[in-house]
């Protein structure tokens, strides 16, 4: 899992995802691309993220891809992200086709519903909660 | 004395209290009104990981963290 500043750098990530797995004998190699597009008026969207338990939530992920025998990989954005860049991507490997199509769809689900990450939209330099497109994470409601 | 600390767009600096259960915690929480919106809808971790229980005994020094609705990517 990567996190790092600003804009990702997609080529960059899976050129070198694909080095890193070039002799590991996967069959299929299936990347997601997360593009920020323009709508309502944004300049950007921004990001925060809990690390600790992004680690976690991401390492539980590893386990069940290992069990299928295929691998997941991540990278996300901290900050501001311009329209038309990239604040994530993802891919899974895998021997045949079938595990990876499977779990990236699985994967990038319930990133959305249980990363911890939380989202602004950025219009005239004011970052904005973007409330209503957030989820509310498995549990939630504990305290009420 | 436990530590509580509200992430992402909750805005709230982290507050120190006694108790010894989550249901203490929530107790004490629902005193501020601006909190009782974003409870309804918060899941929380225990020493960063993830819990679903009220009744979980709490020791000095554990740190409880209140996850506001995500959105990633």
């Amino acid at each position: 899992m990567e996190l790092s500043q600003g804009e990702l750098d997609v080529k960059e990530i899976f050129g070198r995802w694909l080095d890193e797995e070039a002799t590991s004998n996967y069959g299929a190699y299936i990347p997601f691309i997360g593009t920020i597009r323009a709508e309502d008026n944004i300049e950007a969207l921004s990001f925060d993220i809990y690390e600790p338990i992004l680690k976690e939530w991401f390492n539980q992920w590893q386990e069940r891809a290992k069990e299928r025998g295929a691998v997941v990989k991540m990278a996300h954005a901290i900050g501001d992200v311009p329209i038309h860049s990239s604040s994530y991507v993802s891919a899974v490997f895998s021997p045949k086709r079938r595990v990876a199509l499977e779990l990236i769809d699985e994967f990038v689900e319930d990133f959305k519903a249980n990363a911890p990450i939380w989202k602004y939209d950025v219009i005239d330099g004011e970052r904005i909660y973007a409330k209503d497109r957030s989820t509310a994470m498995n549990g939630a409601g504990l305290l009420k | 004395m436990i530590r509580v600390e509200f992430l992402g767009p909750i805005g709230k600096a982290p507050i120190f209290m006694e108790a010894s259960t989550l249901k203490d915690v929530s107790i004490k929480l629902k005193e501020d009104k601006s909190l009782i919106e974003w409870l309804e809808n918060s899941a929380v971790a225990l020493n960063d990981s993830m819990v679903d229980n009220l009744d979980i005994e709490l020791k000095d020094g554990d740190r409880v963290s209140i996850l506001p609705p995500v959105c990633g990517g």
